[in-house]
């Protein structure tokens, strides 16, 4: 489950195109996403947690029949492969939304995000996620360019336990802590902040974690 | 999860309870048959293993090898598979290979106890002792799992394992198979593996609402119950008859899940991902002299049209705008396809079925094949339930079935809107 090693770059990616075109027409031919809201841009985010979520769909443990159904049969170094491509992808992010939410609402997700509820034991967004959301190499996702919808679906489906990820489940932890209003004002600040310069993912161990993750080896 | 391979009466055996049963009542008998296997045994029972796809059912998500716990939704319920691993209190630990051959040959457990035909005994009372004692011989080598088996979750009255009395006397017939003298040994190899380890049956045998599906009748094809899926004919070359293939692509879909005629999808993925691609050569082979076989003499297609001609023809404009739109790029506007990564539309079989099924899911889902040894990144169709409205997807699916000389009939709108909400998995 958990991600083992660095993505071999078998294949230039425009030989690679075909094996991907399945995936383009909600997703994007690069990855970047399309107009609709539930499903997320996959391109830029570090392979090993595009590697991850492939598995977690083969194996049934992130439940979305659609995906489920299209990886099931496939192995383990191919889908290592689609991690590559899209992790290597890097078309231009979508421009920032407009938050359809009160100031107040707002204000509440920006302190979350960037400084958690230490009340609650909610530890900031980027201190996992990074000081700019880019997240981290190699499983750690940036937050950035994904859409509101899309954001406080997965939010929820951590909250109730419906996605879950390798043993010690962080991001479940963290989820559960979090109300309803919660989500939903991270996810509105989230989607409105604009992209950093380089949202490239930083490397591997550019800060510690807060506390052991399953899914980001040490 | 939705089943798999299986048709209706899908049940189980509650092999926790038997395997604890079979060690009250035969504790000596199973201590003293014990006897260690040789490595080349175990390997060829691993194969045969794989040639009857045990693990597809008896490997739950993300659980260990054999330990049972795959969800197979029936019509009459779910049943849960159970833990085959050597472990002696939840696995079959604790049986002799007498007990393990009774129990595929009959359906019938240690205790006596009857099983659901969702375990293939109908098909595996075809197999012969030697390769039983094999498979059982792997099965005691694998890692033991302390995996207890989940109970079944079957409606009244399909809880009531007495009824399996009833349906064993109208569908099941005992005994290993019978070699016909008057064909080759490839064809009695292929023959044994298609009906037997292969069941095949289960899913390319139309089955009827008792769960039961008819030798004579035997791969005549049938939708699969609750999986939306229709298991073409084997024996008619208006389906997936084999009669006009050449043997090599025939062992090519089978093996590696693509060829020039066509690709595996749906169900028929998992049967190559987890049992097809690895069988050798020679039994391949077999396997499709047998298949070929069974459809060879059957008559072509003829053309028919359920749509009024002046509706059929503002269906068939749209469907040519969509196909040259959002299919040509990869299966050509002379529908000829790149085979094997575009499969040939043109003179597919499986779209032009009486069942218009198959074709209209893979338009809606997509689908890739299996990833095999042979074709370890293979190119997938894109869903397009995204992208086309119900009108788009039958008028596509409708222009397909007619043009470049395929013969299949036309499809509605309702058709396509039906097999939206079918679940992909």
């Amino acid at each position: 489950m958990a991600w083992l090693g660095p993505v071999r770059a078998t294949e230039a990616p425009a030989q690679f195109e075909p094996h991907v075109q399945a995936c383009a027409p909600c997703h994007g031919a690069q990855g970047q996403g399309t107009g609709d809201v539930y499903f997320p841009r996959l391109a830029g985010k570090p392979a090993g947690y595009l590697f991850n979520q492939l598995t977690a769909f083969k194996s049934g443990r992130r439940k979305y029949p659609p995906m489920n159904y299209l990886l099931e049969y496939q192995n383990e170094a191919f889908l290592e492969q689609i991690a590559a491509y899209f992790a290597a992808q890097k078309p231009p992010l979508p421009e920032p939304a407009v938050a359809d939410v009160s100031e107040a609402v707002l204000a509440r997700g920006k302190s979350l995000v960037t400084q958690g509820d230490f009340d609650k034991g909610i530890p900031a967004c980027s201190s996992c996620h990074g000081p700019l959301f880019t997240g981290m190499e190699p499983a750690i996702p940036g937050l950035i360019g994904l859409k509101a919808s899309y954001l406080s679906a997965q939010l929820g489906a951590w909250r109730y336990g419906i996605r879950t990820a390798a043993a010690p489940d962080c991001m479940q932890l963290v989820a559960a802590r979090l109300t309803e209003d919660d989500v939903k004002a991270v996810a509105a600040w989230l989607s409105s902040q604009p992209a950093p310069s380089d949202p490239s993912p930083v490397a591997k161990g550019s800060y510690p974690l807060p506390f052991a993750c399953g899914s980001e080896p040490n | 999860m939705a089943i798999r391979r299986f048709g209706a009466l899908q049940l189980t055996v509650r092999a926790a309870v038997l395997a604890a049963m079979a060690a009250l009542r035969f504790p000596a008998a199973a201590e003293e048959s014990r006897t260690p296997s040789d490595p080349a045994m175990i390997a060829r029972g691993e194969y045969l293993a794989h040639a009857g796809d045990c693990v597809s059912c008896h490997t739950g998500p993300e659980g260990k090898l054999f330990a049972g716990g795959h969800a197979m939704n029936t019509p009459f319920g779910t049943i849960y598979t159970t833990n085959l691993t050597p472990d002696r209190e939840h696995g079959i630990g604790k049986w002799t290979a007498d007990q393990f051959y009774h129990a595929v040959h009959t359906g019938r457990g240690p205790d006596g106890g009857l099983y659901y035909p969702a375990m293939p005994f109908g098909s595996f009372t075809k197999v012969t002792r030697a390769d039983s004692d094999a498979i059982f011989a792997y099965l005691q080598s694998v890692p033991p799992a302390n995996t207890p088996d989940r109970p079944d979750d079957l409606r009244f009255p399909f809880n009531n394992r007495s009824l399996i009395l009833g349906w064993r006397t109208l569908y099941f017939g005992e005994g290993e198979y019978k070699p016909d003298a008057s064909k080759s040994d490839e064809w009695n190899r292929g023959a044994y593996l298609v009906q037997g380890l292969g069941h095949c049956a289960m899913c390319h045998t139309a089955i009827n609402a008792l769960g039961g599906s008819s030798e004579s009748e035997a791969f005549q094809g049938g939708l699969i119950p609750l999986q939306n899926w229709y298991a073409p004919s084997l024996t008619s070359n208006k389906e997936a008859g084999l009669g006009d293939w050449s043997l090599k692509d025939i062992a090519d879909l089978l093996r590696s899940g693509v060829s020039a005629r066509g690709a595996v999808y749906g169900p028929m993925a998992e049967v190559v991902y987890n049992s097809l691609q690895y069988l050798d050569d020679a039994d391949i082979r077999a396997m499709a002299v047998y298949l070929k076989g069974l459809a060879e003499g059957s008559p072509p297609a003829s053309a028919s049209s359920r749509i009024p001609s002046d509706e059929s023809s503002l269906l068939m404009s749209l469907g040519k705008s969509v196909y040259d739109s959002r299919c040509a790029v990869c299966h050509g506007a002379d529908g000829a396809g790149k085979p094997p990564n575009y499969p040939p539309l043109a003179g597919n079989q499986s779209i032009q079925m009486s069942s218009a099924v198959n074709a209209i899911r893979m338009v809606l889902i997509g689908g890739f094949p299996p990833g095999t040894e042979l074709n370890p990144t293979p190119v997938g169709m894109p869903p397009f339930a995204q992208t086309l409205s119900d009108n788009e997807v039958a008028a596509v699916v409708s222009y397909i079935r007619t043009s470049w000389g395929n013969r299949g009939a036309a499809v509605t709108a309702a058709q396509a809107n039906e097999l939206r909400s079918a679940p992909a998995d």
